[in-house]
């Protein structure tokens, strides 16, 4: 983190760039925010370690209208994001200094939590530099322990890859965390008669208070007028008109990032009720797969989104369903 | 799109099936009025909601048609390649084969969703499609009830 917070200290005095924008220390030493930073005294609070997990490609969106340069350090999920944004001009390039940054996959705090670590007072052996596969957590019962990978997001355990897909400099080493398979919940699933799924999502879905954190963290959701804020629409109030609006809310959300989902999973880390929500997006990237062929959303900026293209030889939606 | 119960309203009245169809105006719905003046007849429980363009049901009102208690949907348009507007159903056909397969997924059988192509001079074909999905809704019975939980009474 030294180095990487050194170079921004270089970027913000040579003026190469107006502002950075990386993650501020939280309230605890678990729960670090994005933020920008302006000058260099500010980046005394700048934090990079395994609890800064959110994706910072959304708010790429914001600077691209502000004055000047602006630096941002990306980890190599977050790149495919923003390679996604700038297929839909969302964001200015020239206006943007990628700093790939290094990681080894991200610290889910409420996974240490339901290990039966309780108290947390502060957590050593976060850093995204270093090498130890264990934690050493400081609690108000006394040391506690245990292994980094246990402690991961869901997400890291299906990592893209350790490849950042755009950059303008890379500080820091990547590690490719897989130990899974992406779609096996969504086979899971998939062989399970219509009743239970309907069951799974029901119990799911009911759980929803409709925060829209999903919604507003997630990088390609970026209309500037939400479908859901319209008047129109009954989503608009927190106020349940019907019982349907839940699902209606995750369905048309899940859909309008069809084909655009990069699948950075920051909708399920945000999720304050922890509802599989990725689930929906998984699915959609698996029948892309299956039924277009493989396509990666952010793997460059160029390639045409399957939804927004047809092949005069698609399957037909009734083959496509009965015959898995 | 108003679109309420009623058939189901008095207890002791055998269930009928809702069904939400929607045609195109340039094939589909001109082959449904071929199919009236040919006098093939197709259950009046299809209800019939024209549209200009089998690409413009966007997946919202498929949700909306099961929401309001639509037993089924169907989805039809003019053959791939005949389309008025040129290419709006090749769209329609990507887009509804991931709808459909995700109703499938959080539980509603993918039997109570089609999409055919009907052609202005395919009267019989209209008839006989609406016969057969009407058969099929039939056999799977009343749809889930998308609702919430908390909402159950």
């Amino acid at each position: 983190m030294q180095e990487l917070k050194k170079r921004l200290c270089e970027l913000l005095s040579d003026g190469t760039v107006a502002r950075v924008l990386g993650w501020r220390r939280g309230e605890t030493s678990f729960d670090p925010e994005p933020a920008f930073f302006g000058s260099a005294e500010e980046l005394s609070d700048f934090v990079y370690d395994g609890f800064c997990g959110a994706n910072l490609s959304k708010m790429m969106i914001e600077a691209a209208r502000l004055e000047g340069k602006t630096a941002v350090c990306l980890k190599p999920c977050d790149t495919y994001s923003y390679n996604q944004l700038i297929k839909e001009h969302r964001v200015d390039r020239e206006k943007t200094y990628i700093i790939g940054v290094g990681c080894r996959g991200k610290l889910d705090i409420d996974k240490i939590r339901a290990l039966g670590i309780k108290g947390i007072l502060s957590i050593s052996g976060t850093e995204c530099d270093g090498d130890g596969d264990t934690l050493l957590i400081k609690t108000v019962y006394g040391d506690k322990s245990c292994k980094y990978a246990d402690a991961m997001l869901s997400r890291c355990h299906v990592c893209r890859g350790k490849e950042h897909k755009i950059y303008d400099e890379i500080i820091g080493e990547s590690r490719d965390t897989t130990d899974g398979d992406r779609f096996s919940e969504v086979e899971k699933l998939e062989a399970m008669a219509p009743r239970e799924r309907f069951e799974f999502f029901r119990r799911e879905l009911s759980r929803c208070i409709r925060c829209n954190a999903c919604r507003n963290v997630c990088p390609a959701c970026s209309c500037r007028k939400c479908v859901f804020d319209s008047n129109n629409f009954d989503s608009a109030q927190k106020a349940n008109v019907d019982p349907f609006e839940e699902k209606m809310f995750h369905i048309i959300r899940a859909f309008h990032v069809a084909g655009r989902c990069t699948d950075c999973g920051e909708c399920s880390r945000v999720c304050p009720e922890n509802i599989p929500l990725h689930l929906f997006n998984r699915k959609f990237i698996k029948d892309i797969n299956t039924f277009y062929g493989e396509y990666t959303a952010g793997e460059d900026a160029e390639a045409k989104c399957p939804l927004t293209d047809f092949d005069f030889g698609d399957a037909e939606p009734g083959d496509v369903t009965s015959g898995r | 799109m108003q679109i309420e119960k009623t058939a189901h309203a008095a207890e002791n009245k055998e269930w009928k099936p809702m069904i939400v169809a929607f045609c195109c105006n340039w094939c589909s719905y001109a082959g449904a009025d071929l199919a009236g003046s040919s006098r093939l007849s197709y259950p009046a429980d299809v209800k019939i909601i024209r549209v200009p363009c089998s690409c413009r049901v966007n997946p919202m009102f498929i949700l909306r048609a099961f929401e309001r208690g639509a037993d089924g949907v169907i989805i039809c348009g003019c053959h791939p390649g005949d389309c008025h507007y040129t290419t709006g159903n090749y769209y329609t056909r990507r887009r509804m084969a991931l709808l459909f397969s995700m109703l499938d997924f959080i539980g509603v059988e993918n039997g109570r969703t089609r999409v055919e192509w009907v052609s202005a001079a395919e009267g019989a074909k209209f008839s006989a499609t609406m016969n057969e999905f009407t058969a099929k809704i039939r056999s799977l019975g009343e749809n889930v009830r998308l609702g919430d939980l908390r909402c159950r009474n």
